[in-house]
């Protein structure tokens, strides 16, 4: 790396040196940036690139580990595209995805929003409120979950006063998934400090003007705030969607490392896992995970094109006057 | 505030009788929710001086007469493994990913802030793309690759990729902040004839303090926190990280007796909740910027 440092010797001897030294430069402003770069490029291609091209590969494939991969065309698919615990965990990702993801969310946002008025405590509150991001994954929590959803803890207890007589979730195979689903919700600090960040852009006189106006607070809400903090929302609406097809620890833990009972919380990833390391099918594993990538994908691309009708840039709206 | 107004005039009263009863509102909103965000962790620390048999059914937050027999039942070990030994190899891990991180970040993040090199914005482009890539579809090669490389059961499978800037999100925050850097300081390092090196370590790595240390903090949480990884990698108990510790602690112990498990979960959460507690407005501030720039 001391190379970036020399002084270019070379091209000092010779006459013409205006436009030489400057390719010169460019040429050390490359060499310095690619060396800057390099372990990156390093991981990019050893441990993301390259495992892309590999993992397409083993999804065409039989492949156990302990012999080489056989090339089996597209039976990978077909066998998972007909397998009743896929379409199980297939059912049981989006379950979640879906009722998670959106109740994350208006929590974070409406948390947010009574925390966006400057009172006494506020950044206390602010920086309890985002604790569980932190150690919501963890197996620890994991555990504590799997405690306070049991039988006769806190949670059936509560319900019993309210008159419902289901049992601990944990157990029971049409509430443990709910039972992940609030520990999502409970790790809403990390989307509310976001959107917290963008209500304080949204600049004071607008409100003022409005209520001159005689804007309600609703109104108000509807057309100044969510606009304004409309690309902040959809930056939390696709990470926290990327995020939640993602799941795993925590359904692992939380269920027992059964992802049960009776398959109720077999995520996605649950499921790859159990294919790819307990039963050694890493061509269904790699199957499964191409499958993911363009279910992602194509989230994402939907979002994107979405965006157009929804999401408020500033410099649109400068551009626009 | 008050004072300033006079507190004869009937309007000025009412004004300020409403905000009182609106911060009152405010306040009571708060509350229900610090209490029920905080639950789970004032209970966890409960329970851990709760007996074991106690730990499910007693409504009791706190326990009247706290015990100590779970942290004392920790000292065994587990299985002859001492906990200790859990402790001290994800300490290692979370560390050695926090210096991989840090150094290989804030390199590449200074070739994308601060030199002008062809194909810069391609491989920006790309960069910010494995933000978005499921982390599920590299599983299975890079196992099958650590795996023919002899390395599994290793931590190197689960630092390697700290110290070849894998984690986009820490490379992303760190070229916002250097960006952010006025440029006269480098133009004139440039001027006193520093080269890249020197203007990196001499000058932009150290004003980037804040993003360094917001990416180094997350990075040890999260290495802290892995359990995929070592779930994968590590066969050799005495290898364990906390993680995979506690689950041994779920297998040996059975789900009748909570009381060593809850323990140990209360003392693996508490190196989180310390770095929580120092450098919270650094966090905070991280997650802020990495949804504006965004």
């Amino acid at each position: 790396m001391t190379l970036v440092e020399e002084t270019p010797t070379t091209t000092a001897n010779k006459p013409p040196a205006a436009p030489t030294a400057a390719r010169e430069g460019r040429r050390r402003e490359n060499l310095a940036g690619y060396l800057f770069m390099s372990p990156w490029l390093a991981g990019f291609v050893l441990l993301t690139a390259g495992p892309m091209i590999a993992s397409l590969y083993y999804a065409f494939t039989d492949y156990n580990l302990f012999t080489p991969p056989q090339w089996v065309g597209f039976d990978n698919f077909t066998t998972m595209f007909h397998d009743p615990r896929w379409q199980k965990s297939v059912q049981v990702t989006l379950t979640y995805v879906v009722v998670a993801t959106p109740l994350k969310l208006l929590l974070a946002l409406a948390v947010a929003l009574l925390l966006a008025q400057k009172r006494r405590g506020q950044a206390l509150y602010r920086a309890a409120f985002y604790l569980p991001s932190l150690i919501g994954a963890s197996v620890s929590v994991g555990f504590v979950w799997r405690a306070l959803f049991s039988d006769h803890a806190i949670v059936d207890r509560t319900q019993t006063v309210l008159g419902l007589h289901a049992g601990g979730w944990i157990g029971n195979p049409d509430y443990v998934l709910y039972a992940l689903v609030a520990l999502t919700i409970w790790q809403f600090g990390a989307p509310m400090v976001i959107f917290l960040a963008g209500l304080k852009q949204v600049p004071p006189e607008l409100y003022e003007a409005a209520a001159i106006d005689g804007a309600g607070p609703l109104r108000r809400f509807w057309s100044i705030t969510l606009p304004t903090i409309s690309p902040v929302l959809f930056f939390n609406v696709l990470l926290e969607s990327i995020h939640a097809f993602q799941v795993f620890g925590s359904a692992y833990v939380v269920s027992n490392t059964q992802c049960g009972p009776a398959d109720a919380t077999l995520v996605y990833t649950c499921y790859l896992y159990q294919k790819g390391f307990k039963e050694s099918q890493m061509g269904f594993a790699a199957a499964m995970a191409w499958t993911l990538v363009i279910a992602v994908a194509l989230v994402t691309a939907v979002l994107f094109w979405s965006q157009k009708k929804w999401v408020h840039y500033e410099n649109e709206t400068e551009a626009a006057k | 505030m008050t004072s300033a107004t006079s507190p004869a005039r009937p309007v000025a009263r009412a004004a300020r009788e409403r905000r009182r009863t609106g911060s009152l509102a405010w306040h009571i909103g708060a509350l229900a929710v610090l209490a029920v965000v905080l639950y789970p962790v004032v209970w966890v620390v409960g329970a851990s001086f709760k007996p074991g048999k106690d730990i499910i059914g007693s409504l009791q937050l706190l326990p009247a007469h706290p015990v100590g027999d779970n942290f004392a039942g920790l000292a065994d070990g587990i299985s002859g493994i001492s906990v200790g030994t859990f402790f001290a190899n994800s300490l290692t891990y979370a560390l050695l990913a926090v210096v991989g991180t840090v150094l290989s970040s804030s390199l590449t993040a200074y070739a994308f802030a601060k030199i002008r090199f062809a194909g810069r914005n391609l491989l920006f482009t790309l960069m910010i793309g494995t933000l978005l890539l499921p982390y599920h579809v590299l599983l299975i090669p890079q196992y099958v690759l650590f795996r023919r490389l002899e390395l599994t059961d290793t931590l190197v499978p689960l630092v390697a990729g700290k110290f070849l800037a894998t984690e986009a999100f820490f490379v992303f925050l760190m070229v916002q902040f250097m960006r952010g850097l006025p440029r006269e300081l480098d133009e004139a390092a440039r001027l006193d004839g520093c080269g890249h090196l020197r203007t990196y370590w001499s000058i932009v790595l150290p004003l980037s303090r804040p993003a360094v240390i917001t990416s180094a903090i997350f990075t040890f949480i999260n290495a802290w926190n892995d359990f995929m990884g070592p779930l994968i990698y590590l066969n050799t108990p005495s290898k364990y990280t906390v993680s995979l510790g506690l689950m041994m602690f779920r297998d040996q112990e059975g789900l009748s007796d909570y009381g060593g498990m809850i323990a140990m979960s209360m003392v693996a959460l508490l190196p989180v909740v310390a770095f929580f507690l120092a450098f919270q407005r650094y966090l905070i501030d991280g997650m802020a910027t990495s949804g504006l720039k965004g």
